[in-house]
């Protein structure tokens, strides 16, 4: 960005002329047609093969792709990392599940839902943008507070955050079940939804990036002091971040809820924070493209130490790693990764069809 | 009211350790240390013989306390310091959001592998059996292991007070955590001082293992993550990078958890930790700084 304008400024300034209304947009409009074919493809092939645990895995994949596309609209634009938007994804997860269940479990199995949710059932869809709206709201509300502090104080004042959801959330039985698990939710097994989810995901990335506010912010990662003197408002750009991208996390918390159909507390915490912040930071942490990337994979490794875990018959005797290795192999493959290529995999770079563009 | 005070030092105690030990290791390298919590836990462990069964098999523990303490702050020491060694010295360079994720992913390392031995079930121990009797002072009943605590978390405070203030090492650390390169061109070897961290803060984590496991008598290896949360709390409260105010905002955080624990209605109370979160983010809108904001630890341009 900034080498190409400075390039044209001196033609730019004997003709004041202001560029193209879309140029931006048309520039780099090309990733997130690309990402979204990438991810077309890997479900056209899953509907292919027709295998249901394949299916499933995909399924998975996918509500990831929604999820990390999610962290990388705040942490990748503004440097800032987040240890608190799984929360979001928690608390989009159980409002999916409240708008969902069934009347009647919900009246024996939480009782203390105000009576406009009790009787709610509404269509999946419906549930998880009414979900994703929810959790964005909650995003604005914390991030009011949060993006006051500095950088590193502001990752672990998300840490809070995220303990505080899993403590209210673990403990507000009539509600939220506490801590066993809130069952009933209809699951949908067809994977274009989650197909949409991660599209419309990565679209909604893309546009934030590629908008004023999405400029600004990156402006702000890169040269803090620089862009604060230019007029950057940065606690306002990032707050603007921090909202999408909890909405995006929402979105994701219902695509988990209808994927599995179960939610409990603990689905939402640590581990979850860790893997998928994993597959940001693998494959880049500024980059759309990284993210997406990186999801896949992360997800093929798992599922292969998964694979190991289980079992492999290797003549006569099964070859089977003990409990627990696939979490340190992936723990021991990220510390690599990111002593070798402290940028992640693809850097601050993006696919595009024609070369490899840096994107700044 | 008096069990009401012993009981918020005791639990600040831990707090303040835990935050002293995360402040020591961001003041000379700018790292957020996420496995500190599992360090916690390893020195713990280290107490035990690998097994399945929810009885702990004693290995080392069945020592004499006064072979028993040295040995779980040198675990707790050698791990942290062994991190520095095979992890961190790899991030010198690394941005601290990129170190950050690394302890992340070094801690999950460690969790794993304890998981690995020892499966997930919590198991009970009984560390120090001798220090559960209760004592009377100024009329309240306390448990010995109590007063204990507290005693040695001063203790620990003034000992370190008067290492950073009164040796060469103190110094050279003080210099390094106020101005890193700076301290470098003067001619204080940087390793030699991360390494120096490390190994304090590693100890703390021993010593925090040794009073919560003979706090609780169960030890799981999970016990790390709800002392460092609160810990990383203290030192952001306090002021990043700030050894004064992690110990002061540790003991603040142990305060409201207890008094909270008194003052809210039953209801309310398994929903202790989120209003001690909610106080937090409070606090952080009012100085966003920290209770003590340390020098050095703002960018300059």
């Amino acid at each position: 960005m900034t080498d190409a304008s400075l390039s044209t400024l001196p033609p730019a300034l004997a003709n004041p002329r202001k560029p193209a209304r879309f140029a931006l947009a048309r520039r780099t409009i090309i990733t997130p047609i690309l990402l979204s074919l990438l991810i077309l493809a890997v479900a056209i092939v899953t509907v292919m093969t027709g295998s249901r645990p394949f299916n499933q895995a995909m399924i998975d994949i996918m509500v990831r792709v929604v999820l990390v596309v999610g962290l990388y609209i705040f942490i990748g634009n503004s440097g800032v990392l987040s240890f608190g938007h799984i929360g979001f994804t928690c608390l989009g997860a159980y409002a999916a599940a409240w708008l969902t269940i069934n009347p009647l479990m919900k009246k024996t199995s939480l009782p203390g839902l105000p009576s406009f949710l009790l009787e709610a059932r509404l269509p999946y869809w419906q549930s998880a943008i009414i979900a994703a709206l929810f959790a964005g709201l909650a995003a604005l509300i914390f991030g009011k507070v949060l993006m006051r502090l500095s950088g590193i104080a502001a990752s672990i004042a998300t840490f809070a955050v995220l303990a505080m959801i899993n403590t209210i959330y673990s403990n507000w039985e009539s509600v939220t079940g506490a801590t066993s698990s809130v069952v009933g939710i209809p699951i949908v097994r067809v994977i274009w939804p989650y197909v949409g989810a991660a599209i419309v995901a990565i679209f909604i990335a893309w546009g934030h990036a590629i908008s004023r506010s999405g400029l600004a912010l990156r402006a702000a990662r890169d040269e803090p002091t620089a862009a604060a003197a230019s007029g950057v408002d940065i606690p306002k750009e990032r707050l603007i971040a921090f909202a999408i991208s909890g909405v995006i996390m929402g979105l994701g918390g219902a695509a988990t809820a209808h994927s599995i159909g179960v939610v409990t507390p603990d689905t939402f915490y640590l581990g979850l924070t860790f893997i998928t912040l994993a597959m940001l930071v693998v494959g880049g942490m500024s980059s759309l493209s990284g993210a997406v990337i990186g999801v896949l994979l992360l997800s093929a490794l798992i599922q292969a130490l998964r694979w190991l875990e289980a079992g492999v018959p290797l003549g006569s005797t099964t070859f089977a790693l003990p409990k627990g290795l696939q979490e340190i192999a992936l723990g021991v493959i990220m510390i690599v990764i990111l002593a070798l290529r402290p940028a992640g995999l693809i850097g601050n770079r993006e696919i595009t069809l024609f070369r490899v563009n840096r994107n700044k | 009211m008096l069990q009401i005070v012993f009981d918020s030092l005791s639990l600040g105690s831990l707090y303040a350790l835990g935050a002293l030990g995360i402040a020591l290791i961001f003041g000379v390298m700018r790292l957020v240390n996420f496995a500190h919590g599992d360090v916690i836990a390893f020195s713990i462990f280290a107490l035990l013989w690998p097994s399945t069964d929810a009885m702990a098999i004693v290995f080392a523990g069945q020592l004499p306390w006064y072979l028993l303490i040295p040995f779980v702050l040198l675990v707790g020491a050698g791990l942290s310091v062994l991190c520095e060694i095979v992890v961190f010295r790899r991030f010198r360079r690394a941005n601290p959001a990129t170190m950050m994720i690394a302890s992340f992913a070094l801690g999950f390392v460690i969790r794993y592998f304890l998981l690995m031995l020892f499966t997930s079930r919590p198991k009970s121990i009984s560390l120090l059996p001798m220090l559960s009797q209760p004592v009377e002072i100024f009329g309240a009943r306390l448990p010995l292991l109590q007063l204990i605590t507290i005693i040695a978390t001063v203790i620990i405070l003034i000992g370190l007070t008067l290492f950073l203030r009164r040796t060469r090492f103190g110094l050279e650390m003080r210099a390094a955590a106020e101005n890193f390169s700076m301290a470098r061109m003067l001619g204080i070897r940087a390793n030699r001082v991360i390494m120096g961290a490390f190994a304090l803060s590693g100890a703390l984590a021993g010593a925090i293992a040794m009073i919560f496991g003979s706090q609780t008598g169960t030890v799981d290896i999970q016990m790390g993550a709800s002392i460092m949360l609160m810990a990383f709390i203290a030192t952001v409260i306090g002021g990043l990078g700030s050894l004064a105010g992690a110990v002061l905002a540790g003991f603040l955080l142990g305060a409201a958890s207890v008094i909270m624990q008194v003052v809210l209605p039953v209801d309310a109370r398994p929903f202790r930790d989120a209003f001690v979160y909610g106080a937090v983010i409070l606090v952080l809108l009012f100085r966003p700084q920290g209770l003590i904001a340390a020098r050095g630890t703002k960018e300059r341009v």
